[in-house]
C-alpha cells in the first residue's frame, strides 16, 4: 500500500511502512484511547462536525431498562455529519465502552438509516462519503433477534451506499470487530486497520466456548493477534491499509481511501479470487498464520494496485 | 434428517443438484416463474470438520455467493421485472466455529454471499426466505436476511436467533430458566417463532401438516405462498424500508422508526 | 439497575446544556440540562444496586460546594464516586461558556 500523501493541513504522516521518522513518532496522538465521540470529530475537518440523534435526542434503546441494564443516550452509537478534507462525509462511530459495542435496535437503525441518507444524497447529486468506525462484538444479545435484524439492515444499506460512494471502515482497536458487524466489515470498499485492530467473525472466546480449548485457545493471545490482527488481516488482503495508532495517520488514511472513490471490483464481489485462495488451502494441513500471505500469494499472483 | 434437504427436494421441480455437498440448489415453477431454490445441508464428509453439521462455514460462505450471483449474471440481460425469483431454503444451526475458518476469513465469505443476495435483490430479483427449520445468528445473516420477503413454517422446530439458549444464556450472565423468563416479556429474545413473527420481520408464518418431511399438500400449498411472496417482492421497494413498515414493526419497532425519522430531520 | 432521584438547592444556573462521558464500565455518563429553578435536580440510573447513601453524600457535597442549577441525567455502569465528581465538574465546566 503507497503512504497517503500529506493532507497540508498540518497531520503528519504516520504510516507503519518501516520509514516513520522519529518526529511522526514523537508527535503521536492516540486514535485508540479516544471514545467514540471523540473519534468521530478526530477525523473531520476543524469545525464542520455536527451530531445527529445525539445525547439530548435520548432516542435509547427501549429493551435494556426491562432487563435491568442501563442505557445510554445514544445508544452507543455516534452520527456526526461534516466534511473530510472537503468532502461532505458522514462519520459513524461504535462507542465499544457501552455494552462492548454490540449492536441493537436502535444503535443499528442508526447506522443503517444514516448510510441510507447518504445515498439518497448521493443520488439527489450531492455525493456523501461515509466512515464506520467499527468496534464491536456484534449483534448485542440483550435485543437478539432486532439486533440481528438491523445488522442486516446495516449491510444492506451499506451496499446501497457502496455503490454509489466509498465507504470506509475503520477497525483501530481495542473491541475490535466480530460477530455479524465482521461482515460490514467485510464489505466496505476499504478497510483500514492498525496493528492494535483485530477482525474476526467469531471472537476467541466464542470459538472456544462452542467448539473447545483444543480449537481456540482464548487465552492466547499470540495465537489471537496471528489469526485477527491487523498486520496479519491487510497481509493476507482482508483489509487494505495498515496504519499508525495516530489520529493524523488514521485522517489522512480515511481520506485518501474517501478520495480514491470506489473500487474497481469489491473484495466482496472478487469471487474467483476468494475460490482460488480457499481452494489453495487443504483444511487438513493448513499453513501458519505467518505463511499464509505467501500462500495465497502464490495462489493468486498479484495484479498491482486493482484500484 | 436435515428439513432443509426435505423441502428442497419436495419443492424442487427435477433434481436437486449440490453446488458443493454442503449447498443445493433446484428449480421451482411458482406459477408463470422459475425460481432458483437454493440451501445449505449438512455434510458429514465436509474437510472442514466445525461445518459437517449444515454451519454456514467458508465453503458454504463462497458457494452461496456463487450461486446466486451465477443466477444474476444469466438474468442480467432480461428486464428487471422479469428476473427470477431466488428462495434461500433454510435450516442452519449456526455460522461455522473453527480456528481455520477465522484463518481464512470466514467473515469475508459470509460478506460474499451477503452481497450477492443483496445486489440480486437491487436488480429486481425477488428474493424470499423461507425457514423451515433452525436458523441461527451469523448463518442466518449470510443465507436468508437479505432477503424481500420472510416466510417461516409455523412449527416448534423452528427457532430463530441470534444465538444458541445456552450461549446467550452464558454470554449475558443469566441462566436458562431466567432468559425463558424474559423471553416472556421482551419479544426479541424469545426463541418462539410466534414472537419472532411479531417483529415485523415476517411476511409470513405457515401451517404444515409436516415440517420434517412436507406432505404434497405441504407443498402445494408452500408453492402457493412462494408465489404470493414473489408478487409482493416484486410490487415493493427493492430496500429492507419494509422491515421497519410492516404491521409489526408498527408494535414493535416504535424505537426503529423513531430513529429513522429523527434522523432524517436532522440530516438536512 | 436502580434508579434515584435527588434534589439540592441551588442558584447558579448552567449558561449550556453539557454531554461528557460514557455507560461504560467504571464510568458514566452525564447530561446536564439548564433550568431556572433553583435547584438542581439529579436522576440516577445505575448498574449497581444498594449505594443510595454513598449517591446521597457524594451528590450533596458536589451540589453544596458548585450550587449549579440545572437537570442532571447520570446513566451509571458502576463508577466510583471520584469519578462521579469528576464527570460532574467536567459537565458544569462544559455548560459555563
Amino acid at each position: 500500500m503507497t503512504s497517503p500523501a500529506p493532507t497540508g493541513n498540518g497531520h503528519t504522516n504516520g504510516q507503519t511502512n518501516g520509514q516513520t521518522g522519529w518526529n511522526a513518532m514523537l508527535a503521536r496522538v492516540g486514535f485508540i484511547e479516544l471514545d467514540a465521540r471523540a473519534r468521530a470529530a478526530a477525523l473531520l475537518d476543524d469545525g464542520t462536525a455536527r451530531e445527529l440523534c445525539g445525547p439530548f435526542d435520548r432516542i435509547e434503546s427501549p429493551w435494556l431498562e426491562p432487563q435491568d441494564v442501563v442505557p445510554a443516550s445514544d445508544d452507543g452509537v455516534v452520527v456526526v455529519r461534516g466534511r473530510l478534507d472537503g468532502r461532505p462525509a458522514v462519520v459513524i462511530a461504535i462507542e465499544q465502552a457501552f455494552q462492548g459495542g454490540g449492536i441493537g435496535e436502535v444503535s443499528g437503525v442508526k447506522i443503517a438509516a444514516s448510510l441510507s441518507l447518504a445515498a439518497r444524497d448521493t443520488r439527489e447529486g450531492a455525493p456523501t462519503v461515509a466512515v464506520l468506525l467499527l468496534e464491536t462484538g456484534g449483534v448485542r444479545l440483550q435485543e437478539a433477534n432486532l439486533g440481528l435484524a438491523t445488522v442486516a439492515e446495516v449491510c444492506s444499506a451499506l451496499l446501497e451506499l457502496r455503490a454509489l460512494q466509498p465507504v470506509v471502515g475503520v477497525i483501530a482497536g481495542s473491541m475490535g470487530c466480530f460477530g455479524g458487524m465482521s461482515i460490514a466489515a467485510g464489505l466496505c470498499s476499504t478497510l483500514i486497520m492498525t496493528r492494535e485492530g483485530r477482525l474476526g467473525l467469531n471472537g476467541p472466546q466464542v470459538i472456544e466456548s462452542e467448539a473447545g480449548v483444543a480449537e481456540f485457545d482464548a487465552s492466547d493471545p499470540t495465537l489471537i493477534w496471528a489469526i485477527d490482527g491487523g498486520a496479519q488481516r491487510t497481509g493476507t488482503g482482508l483489509a487494505d491499509v495498515l496504519v499508525l495508532d495516530d489520529v493524523a495517520a488514521v485522517r489522512s488514511a480515511v481520506i485518501e481511501a474517501a478520495g480514491r472513490g470506489a473500487p474497481g471490483e469489491h473484495r466482496s464481489r472478487r469471487l474467483r479470487e476468494s475460490r482460488t485462495r480457499l481452494d489453495a488451502v487443504d483444511p487438513a494441513d493448513p499453513p501458519e498464520p505467518a505463511d499464509l500471505a505467501a500462500v495465497w500469494a502464490r495462489a493468486v499472483p498479484a495484479e498491482g494496485d486493482r484500484r | 434428517m436435515s428439513r432443509g434437504r426435505n423441502w428442497t427436494r419436495a419443492l424442487a421441480d427435477g433434481d436437486v443438484t449440490a453446488v458443493v455437498p454442503s449447498v443445493v440448489t433446484g428449480d421451482v415453477t411458482l406459477g408463470a416463474d422459475t425460481g432458483r431454490l437454493v440451501a445449505v445441508v449438512p455434510d458429514p464428509h465436509s474437510p472442514y470438520p466445525r461445518a459437517r453439521r449444515g454451519e454456514v462455514g467458508l465453503r458454504e460462505g463462497l458457494a452461496l455467493a456463487e450461486t446466486v450471483t451465477e443466477a444474476l449474471t444469466e438474468d442480467a440481460h432480461l428486464p428487471d421485472g422479469h428476473r427470477r425469483p431466488i428462495i434461500a431454503v433454510v435450516d442452519l444451526p449456526s455460522q461455522a466455529y473453527g480456528r481455520l475458518e477465522e484463518l481464512l476469513g470466514i467473515h469475508h465469505a459470509l460478506a460474499a454471499a451477503v452481497d450477492a443476495y443483496a445486489s440480486a435483490r437491487f436488480a429486481g430479483h425477488p428474493v424470499i426466505t423461507l425457514i423451515v427449520g433452525t436458523a441461527l445468528s451469523g448463518g442466518l445473516l449470510a443465507h436468508g436476511m437479505q432477503a424481500n420477503q420472510i416466510l417461516a413454517l409455523d412449527d416448534p422446530g423452528v427457532v430463530i436467533h441470534a444465538m444458541h439458549k445456552k450461549a446467550a444464556a452464558k454470554v449475558t450472565l443469566r441462566t436458562v430458566d431466567e432468559l425463558d423468563e424474559l423471553a416472556r416479556r421482551i419479544p426479541p429474545l424469545s426463541y418462539d417463532v410466534n414472537d419472532w413473527a411479531r417483529l415485523g420481520l415476517c411476511d409470513g408464518l405457515l401451517n404444515v401438516e409436516n415440517a420434517d418431511d412436507p406432505t404434497e399438500r405441504d407443498t402445494r400449498a408452500v408453492k402457493g405462498e412462494l408465489a404470493a411472496a414473489v408478487e409482493r417482492a416484486r410490487r415493493g421497494p427493492r430496500d429492507l424500508g419494509n422491515r421497519l413498515n410492516s404491521p409489526g414493526a408498527r408494535q414493535t419497532r416504535t424505537a426503529s422508526r423513531r430513529v429513522r425519522e429523527a434522523l432524517a430531520d436532522q440530516w438536512r | 439497575m436502580q434508579t434515584l432521584n435527588f434534589e439540592f438547592p441551588a442558584d447558579r444556573p448552567a449558561a449550556r446544556r453539557a454531554h461528557v462521558g460514557v455507560v461504560g464500565s467504571g464510568d458514566l455518563e452525564v447530561l446536564m440540562t439548564p433550568q431556572t429553578t433553583g435547584t438542581a435536580r439529579v436522576r440516577v440510573r445505575t448498574s449497581v444496586d444498594g449505594f443510595d447513601t454513598v449517591w446521597r453524600i457524594v451528590l450533596e457535597r458536589f451540589f453544596a460546594r458548585h450550587r449549579v442549577a440545572g437537570a442532571f441525567e447520570l446513566n451509571d455502569s458502576g463508577a466510583t464516586p471520584g469519578v462521579v465528581t469528576l464527570r460532574l465538574r467536567q459537565a458544569i465546566e462544559e455548560g459555563r461558556s
